[in-house]
């Protein structure tokens, strides 16, 4: 059997600052199959991009280290890799998408030239092929009239249109594995159907293993396959998406479903919301990050860290309260 | 359309100089008007030092030599002729040369627009690179080396590090030559010219070096922290590829910014520094013309130093343009 496409296992990347080392990911494990899609849900600051980023072996040093655990890539460790190495890795084994398109573009690059570039870094094509291939993928990402837009810049495309370049580059090499960090959130709504559409489809046509990062749960169920929801730079919740949405374990998790307007619905009360804020992960809680806004804690959660159980197969918790029954 | 953006941006580069053209009319008008004036504010006249200088005190050869200049019209009127004879490119005459402004400064001329060229150039390559190197070594003593040889640069005058710079690689290492364009009697030749211009261009070029050095660095930092160089390197580009073919470009923006503001100061500063190496420019002339209150001499160069400014500012902002594609005319 063909090894897996990511497998993550207990990553642990830390914050080195004056103020102290601050665990931005603490022991994060998952995997994600080929042709699947997991998604890392939670809210601002609690980790998914700086664990996308660490995969990518693109973090901001300093501050940020890895400091343990793996990243199989096909099998392969890519954490003890020299940067050298990855190189050859990023861009052509693992694409990358970005939150905001219109920034995630070179202003003063044609779109050609940005394409191009990806293409003739891992491929040695020649500048004549490179450009024709960057015309295919301008096509094969539904962008309309492309071999004009080759030569247009970043700011002469709508915020879709830019998404949908960042998204060619992105599979210009045919990556196995595809993380895509808040892609839709910068777009309009009417816009992020569309892009979301687009990346199943060509997840669909290559089979790539895809990390979707949102804080949005609605892209969620549209999307993922499996979610992993993390809080604090820890994963709390792993489940298939139906199951989670049925039924949350974790009264984060539950929170967050809570908070989420549901389309159709006639609400008398208001939306849920989850009190408190995440707390800084220089100054966490001894027991269960989440204990100080849960409504469930115990006396337990605060001063003991509960560890991840795994209930079912594919089904992970770490939370006391969630042990003793459902939410 | 794939050729029509490059097209379109032909015909905004065209749109822009010819609106800059038609700026460059009033702001002419502007800097005779206000460089006449305030000459005739100052106190004393050519006149005064022509005739001392040549001991002429019969009032009646002093009365024609004033018809002579002109200078016995009000000063309005003398303004409204001078702007009149300038838009027939007459410059008026300098008696201390004997002959017409405009050729007086036409000799000078070239010596100025090379030292200018060549200052500017060494400014910009030197400033660029050291800016691109602190800031790829940031935190280094790389990064400090670069800092402190800036902050001393900035800080000495040009006319001090002319002197200082001839007192060590001319007199005591005798390197190069002291002052002057060419070696006295057996000179000419490009060497020649070349070697004599290396002092005076390191004088001038030294500090705006330093301003770019800086500027440069820390817009180099500013532009990396930007998203798409992450984007550059989630593609597998090294980080020296993504510094060359993303960062520097974006980067570049600011310094052209001051290169056109600077150019004014870059004419004034060759004043000094063409006195200090008797360079054989236009801002020997000028000193010379100021000291001697050869004021024809003086409005013509304030004139055609200002065209010199506009014409750089000019090609500043269309190479801007060239940098930046979202610049669209104003």
């Amino acid at each position: 059997m063909a090894a897996v496409p990511l497998e993550v296992s207990d990553l642990r990347t830390t914050l080195f600052t004056r103020r102290g080392e601050m665990k931005a990911v603490d022991g994060l494990s998952l995997s994600v199959g080929a042709g699947e899609t997991v998604a890392l849900v939670g809210e601002s600051g609690c980790g998914k991009s700086l664990s996308a980023l660490s995969i990518m072996r693109l973090l901001p040093d300093p501050p940020a280290r890895i400091v343990g655990g793996a990243v199989k890539l096909n099998g392969r460790d890519i954490v003890p890799l020299s940067e050298e190495s990855m190189l050859d890795i990023r861009g052509k084994e693992i694409g990358m998408i970005f939150q905001d398109p219109m920034s995630a573009l070179n202003p003063v690059a044609t779109i050609e030239k940005q394409i191009a570039e990806v293409v003739m870094a891992h491929t040695g094509l020649g500048r004549f092929q490179a450009r024709a291939r960057a015309h295919e993928l301008l096509e094969q990402v539904g962008i309309p009239d492309a071999a004009r837009r080759l030569d247009a810049y970043p700011h002469q495309l709508s915020g879709g249109m830019c998404q949908r370049v960042v998204i060619a580059m992105a599979i210009a090499c045919s990556p196995s594995v595809l993380i895509a960090d808040e892609p839709t959130t910068a777009l309009d709504v009417t816009v992020q159907a569309q892009v979301l559409t687009l990346l199943k489809r060509l997840q669909a046509e290559a089979g790539m293993a895809m990390i979707f990062i949102t804080h949005d749960l609605g892209v969620v169920a549209e999307t993922a396959d499996r979610v992993v929801v993390m809080y604090a730079g820890r994963k709390v919740e792993e489940a298939a998406v139906d199951d989670l949405f049925e039924a949350p374990l974790h009264p984060y998790t539950a929170g967050l479903i809570g908070a989420t307007p549901v389309p159709g619905a006639v609400r008398a009360e208001r939306l849920a919301d989850i009190p408190g804020m995440v707390p800084p992960l220089n100054a966490l809680p001894p027991g269960c990050a989440f204990a100080p806004r849960c409504p469930r804690a115990m006396d337990r959660c605060r001063t003991e860290r509960p560890a991840l159980t795994e209930p079912r197969p594919g089904r992970r918790v770490a939370c006391f309260a969630a042990e003793k029954g459902p939410t | 359309m794939a050729s029509t953006s490059g097209s379109s941006r032909r015909n905004a580069a065209l749109r822009l100089l010819k609106r800059r053209l038609l700026q460059a009319i009033p702001l002419m008008l502007g800097v005779v008007v206000i460089n006449f004036v305030l000459i005739h504010l100052a106190p004393g006249s050519f006149l005064e030092l022509m005739t001392a200088e040549n001991q002429v005190s019969d009032p009646a050869t002093v009365e024609l030599l004033r018809k002579t200049y002109g200078l016995d019209d009000p000063v309005w009127l003398q303004l409204v002729k001078y702007i009149w004879a300038l838009m027939h490119l007459d410059f008026g005459f300098s008696y201390r040369q004997n002959m017409p402004v405009l050729d007086a400064i036409w000799v000078g001329l070239p010596a100025t627009l090379l030292l200018m060229i060549s200052s500017i150039t060494l400014a910009f390559v030197i400033g660029v690179a050291a800016g691109v190197v602190a800031s790829a070594k940031v935190r280094t003593v790389w990064d400090t080396a670069v800092s402190v040889a800036a902050m001393f640069f900035f800080a000495a005058p040009s006319f001090w590090l002319g002197i200082m710079m001839i007192v060590l690689f001319a007199v005591k290492l005798g390197w190069l030559p002291v002052s002057g364009m060419e070696t006295i009697g057996g000179g000419g030749g490009v060497l020649d010219i070349l070697h004599h211009l290396i002092l005076p261009t390191l004088a001038l070029g030294l500090f705006y070096a330093a301003t770019y050095a800086r500027v440069m660095r820390s817009s180099m930092l500013e532009v990396a922290q930007l998203d798409f160089v992450r984007t550059a390197r989630a593609k597998g580009l090294s980080r020296r590829r993504v510094t060359l073919s993303h960062v520097l470009r974006n980067a570049l923006l600011p310094v052209v910014t001051i290169l056109g503001v600077q150019m004014g100061t870059i004419l004034a500063g060759s004043v000094v520094i063409e006195s200090v190496f008797s360079w054989p420019g236009v801002g020997s002339l000028l000193f010379d013309s100021v000291s001697s209150r050869n004021y024809p001499v003086v409005l013509g160069i304030m004139v055609l130093g200002s065209l010199v400014v506009i014409a750089a500012n000019i090609a500043v902002d269309l190479i801007y343009m060239w940098l930046d594609p979202r610049i669209e005319i104003r």
